[in-house]
């Protein structure tokens, strides 16, 4: 099992490194929200309030989000499905996709927060949490729009759409914990305050790996 | 008729719940007054609502494990019936808290999750319609049924707890009522509105599902 996971992980960076204009196009897409942003706020003069700094730090990952995740499942065709499930069982395919994507999640938001950094400013007083929350945030989203996409790539069609149709609703619960701990971050609260949040966002990823992990062989049997 | 006796007592139930809710009295409470009332109408309906919900959820798993169209169709008119009761929820504590907090809509964590409830099932069904193949349609609608339900309606119990006080009763602590003032006439009626409107739930689905059945069955022919 965790050979075929790595087997699997391995061939996605390898994939993901030959189609580099994929991986440029998303950080683009990032740069340039950003940077929208920023000339958005400089009308108004200088960097936005930190509730609004916030809100759109985790609406630009929640799309970026969508649009990483969505070409996992949608780029491979069913004849590449059919040789994958003759190779490997479907519980190692669920799990490397979603260990890739939250991989990619991460770096995406890491990469973000710096370009957020250097045009809107920096108000973060606990960077820890805000990282810890980071890390937490990459990893809800991935286990969450892995299984999604999965889903909408069977639809055909317009996956996209279908995609933040199915997905934004599952999210909404854990992106309000995560914009909640976002905040006491920016705030400097104690970490005491932002226990049951965090405590409870643990548990929903837990929850939604094991729910993606269990569902995914119905899903693939197709 | 031996299987129809719970139809009956839904009738003897909602009749009752009709008349007794409008004309028992009630606590003279500041602000509430008679619009508590709307605790024997709003809330039952939410109980209704979570309880067919998880019906067909349930038998989403039970398509996953056995596939059968019967399966499917129950699945689908339960979240129907699921859809209509948490519209009427919606509605009736819309209207409630227009005349009690002076707004048909407030931020907070119970209402935005019943929101989050409706988008669900309302992807839900736009899922349904994107697939052409009848099997393929039942598997894959099944699967995100399930994932949705897991991934997010336990979430609308816990965030109330976790957020700060709130307008909506039992906000801190314990969500429950008998934290709400609920003395024993109101008793009287509450508990059996609840049982009375989660019977009608399970009514409407069957109703809904044999028309389901039928159509079906004429498409073959």
């Amino acid at each position: 099992m965790l050979h075929e996971i790595s087997t699997l992980l391995a061939k996605d960076f390898r994939l993901e490194w030959r189609q580099r204009a994929a991986l440029g196009g998303l950080l683009l897409y990032v740069g340039s929200t950003v940077f929208v942003s920023f000339l958005s706020f400089s009308l108004r003069g200088g960097t936005p309030p930190a509730p609004a700094w916030n809100a759109l730090f985790w609406v630009i990952l929640l799309f970026a989000a969508v649009n990483a995740v969505a070409k996992g499942f949608m780029q491979e065709s069913a004849g590449q499905r059919l040789y994958y499930y003759t190779l490997v069982r479907p519980q190692a395919v669920i799990l490397a996709k979603m260990l890739y994507n939250a991989l990619l999640l991460l770096i995406v938001a890491l990469l973000g927060l710096l370009l957020y950094t250097i045009f809107l400013g920096n108000p973060i007083q606990d960077i820890s949490l805000f990282l810890a929350n980071l890390v937490l945030g990459a990893v809800g989203f991935a286990t969450t729009l892995t299984l999604v996409s999965g889903i909408a790539a069977k639809a055909g069609g317009n996956g996209a759409t279908l995609m933040a149709v199915l997905g934004f609703p599952v999210m909404v619960p854990m992106l309000l914990l995560l914009i909640k701990v976002s905040k006491n971050a920016l705030d400097g609260l104690d970490w005491s305050v932002s226990q049951g949040s965090v405590l409870t966002l643990v548990a929903l990823n837990m929850i939604v790996a094991a729910t993606s992990y269990l569902l995914f062989p119905f899903l693939w049997r197709g | 008729m031996k299987k129809n006796w719970w139809k009956g007592v839904t009738v003897l139930l909602l009749l009752y719940t009709a008349i007794a809710g409008f004309l028992l009295p009630v606590p003279r409470l500041a602000v509430l007054h008679e619009s508590i009332r709307n605790l024997y109408f709003h809330v039952p309906m939410w109980f209704g609502m979570i309880v067919i919900l998880g019906t067909s959820v349930f038998r989403s798993m039970q398509y996953l494990r056995q596939p059968s169209p019967r399966l499917d169709v129950l699945a689908h008119e339960s979240a129907k019936t699921g859809i209509l009761m948490g519209v009427l929820g919606l509605a009736t504590g819309s209207l409630w808290a227009k005349y009690t907090w002076g707004a048909w809509w407030t931020p907070d964590p119970r209402l935005n999750g019943a929101a989050v409830a409706m988008l669900i099932y309302g992807a839900y069904l736009v899922l349904r319609g994107s697939f052409r193949d009848e099997q393929q349609r039942a598997r894959i609608s099944a699967i995100y049924n399930i994932f949705a339900f897991a991934a997010a309606i336990p979430l609308l119990f816990v965030l109330p707890r976790l957020s700060g006080p709130s307008l909506h009763p039992g906000q801190t602590g314990n969500p429950g009522f008998s934290s709400y003032d609920l003395d024993s006439t109101m008793r009287l009626v509450f508990y059996p509105a609840v049982l009375g409107w989660i019977l009608f739930a399970f009514w409407l689905t069957q109703v809904s599902s044999r028309l389901t059945f039928l159509q079906l069955k004429s498409d073959e022919n």
